[in-house]
């Protein structure tokens, strides 16, 4: 790199300084929010800094009295946490061996960039019927529903990302196991996927964060604390008239912890994975 | 073999997007509504096209949804430039600060979309603090209140969401730039805007490409952060395309000419997709 003049120095520090403020504040913010009592946060002028932190919404957030928020809080997390992991898994159970079969007996393109196609299609173009079929079938309301209908966005994208996964697994070492007499199940479960670990890992927890973050389906498909998950439950927080900003705020934090901590762990493989086009925005 | 291991997902994509999709396309044609047992319906032929075609709302909301999708797009694809660029320096902090990119990209829509919601709040919201203690505005504003200021805040809180996925995408192009290419150009006398369009600009090309029509497929189809921080208020100015397919169908029950606008988004988002695959294909036919 070339030596740089002190002014320019200067002017990298204070862009990078306006860069971190402007990603820090909000999410500050946020948090602050969370910690200050209910008057402060509707006292003009606006106190920035709370005199006492208040952790009592956390604290409130995780009691399961009836009709509590802590309560319509604790069973979105439950819902979220299970449809996130059921639908992540018959995602992965299914879309193995699909990616598996596109990598390693190619000549299926066209039908490669079709499950692209449904990955990205817009989901008003399968809303009614779905809302009908669920409706016939009892599931409104239901973490099957959901379950089911995100197959729709995770299927298509793990099959396409593990298709990458499995292409840079040689099949040399493949050959090996199966000169010595290895089926192709065997081989795929005792040689490939092994080797291929990472990016199963790195699969199953993009397909969680789609999960976790996805609203319209939810909204739809959802109506009561059975099913409602954490984005539908603060859309309901959010949208409620007396409502405790400090309350939503509480469990916006709460919610965000999950995936900004895999977001985080996945740093690498996410620059890795965007790079290669194949990372929803 | 190959067909038996793919047997898994194609039958679930069949159930659960091939049925559904030929189902919409079907209920486009009739005069279906939605009620608690399945639809009433009879046959309409093209009349549900005929209306959407002459539909003033639906025009309107395609406006509002190519506005929000074309200002938010191009200005988180120049300041996701910008920023990869400055991280591309050498400064102290800068492993720490290309991770602090992924807060934004991590944290749920809708969380994103309930916090803006609350600093834009007209009463007591941060926003109008902040703004007013530093003499910028001489009273409290209602940022979601408004029209035409309301789209253009619920575009920066997705730019804020969105830019830095950019950012990392293309500082991930920066870096495979051999660095002596710059040596060499300086050496020969090229300025620094010299520098950019003819060794960056091509350098990065492949990923902001896809990048950029990625992101604007995603923005086609908004839904979430409207629904949080405006539901499609004030006075419609924030009623995009899916939002419009989704009241048409669940606010008033509308199941068969929800559908056949459902259709018309289908399709225009198709247009991008297909951009997008071209791209793909091309891509993978060089490479």
């Amino acid at each position: 790199m070339m030596a740089r003049t002190p002014l320019a120095s200067v002017l990298v520090y204070a862009a990078v300084a306006v860069l971190v403020v402007s990603i820090l504040a909000p999410v500050f913010w946020l948090f602050i929010m969370s910690i200050s009592g209910t008057k402060e946060l509707t006292e003009l002028p606006l106190h920035w800094i709370p005199q006492e932190p208040d952790f009592s919404r956390y604290a409130r957030l995780f009691t399961l009295e009836e009709g509590s928020s802590g309560r319509e809080f604790l069973f979105a997390l439950r819902n979220s946490l299970s449809v996130a992991l059921m639908a992540t898994g018959v995602a992965l159970v299914a879309g193995v061996p699909a990616a598996y079969s596109f990598s390693r007996f190619p000549g299926r393109m066209g039908l490669l960039y079709g499950v692209l196609v449904t990955y990205m299609m817009p989901p008003v173009a399968l809303i009614l019927p779905l809302y009908m079929v669920f409706s016939w079938l009892g599931l409104l309301n239901s973490q099957a529903a959901l379950v089911i209908v995100y197959c729709t966005i995770l299927l298509p994208f793990v099959t396409w990302l593990l298709k990458s996964g499995f292409d840079s697994v040689p099949v040399e070492i493949e050959q090996a196991a199966q000169i010595d007499g290895a089926g192709i199940f065997q081989t795929l479960f005792h040689v490939t996927l092994p080797v291929a670990a990472a990016a199963l890992g790195t699969a199953a927890l993009f397909a969680l964060l789609l999960a976790w973050d996805e609203f319209f389906y939810a909204l739809l498909y959802t109506s009561d604390i059975r099913s409602k998950t954490l984005p539908v439950a603060i859309g309901d927080f959010a949208a409620g008239r007396a409502t405790d900003y400090g309350l939503i705020s509480a469990v916006g934090v709460l919610a965000s912890l999950p995936p900004v901590l895999i977001g985080f762990f996945l740093q690498k493989s996410l620059i890795a994975g965007l790079s290669a086009g194949s990372v929803k925005g | 073999m190959a067909w038996l291991f793919l047997l898994p997902m194609l039958a679930i994509m069949a159930v659960v997007t091939g049925f559904p999709l030929l189902n919409t396309l079907w209920l486009a044609f009739t005069d279906a509504s939605l009620t608690g047992r399945g639809y009433d319906w009879n046959w309409s032929g093209f009349e549900n096209f005929a209306y959407l075609i002459d539909d003033e709302n639906f025009r309107v909301a395609l406006g509002y949804t190519f506005y929000f999708t074309i200002v938010s797009v191009a200005i988180e694809m120049l300041l996701g430039v910008l920023v990869a660029l400055l991280l591309n320096q050498e400064f102290f902090g800068r492993t720490l600060v290309r991770t602090l990119l992924i807060l934004p990209w991590a944290l749920p829509t809708i969380v994103n979309a309930m916090m803006w919601r609350l600093i834009y709040n007209p009463e007591f919201g941060s926003l109008n603090a902040l703004l007013l203690q530093f003499g910028l505005i001489d009273s409290y504003r209602s940022w979601l209140g408004v029209p035409g200021t309301a789209m253009n805040m619920v575009i920066l809180a997705d730019v804020w969401k969105n830019y830095p996925l950019i950012a990392l995408i293309v500082l991930g192009a920066l870096q495979t730039i051999p660095r002596d290419l710059y040596e060499a150009a300086a050496i020969d006398g090229a300025g620094p805007w010299k520098r950019f369009w003819h060794i960056t600009f091509p350098g990065i090309l492949a990923p902001f490409s896809v990048a950029l029509i990625l992101r604007t497929i995603e923005a086609f189809k908004v839904f979430d952060i409207i629904y949080v921080m405006t539901r499609g208020g004030p006075a419609d100015t924030t009623k995009t395309a899916s939002f419009f397919v989704y009241q048409e169908s669940f606010s008033y029950l509308r199941a068969g000419s929800g559908a056949a606008y459902a259709v018309a988004v289908t399709l225009l988002s198709g247009l991008l997709i297909t951009a997008y695959i071209v791209i793909l294909r091309r891509r993978e036919r060089t490479s």
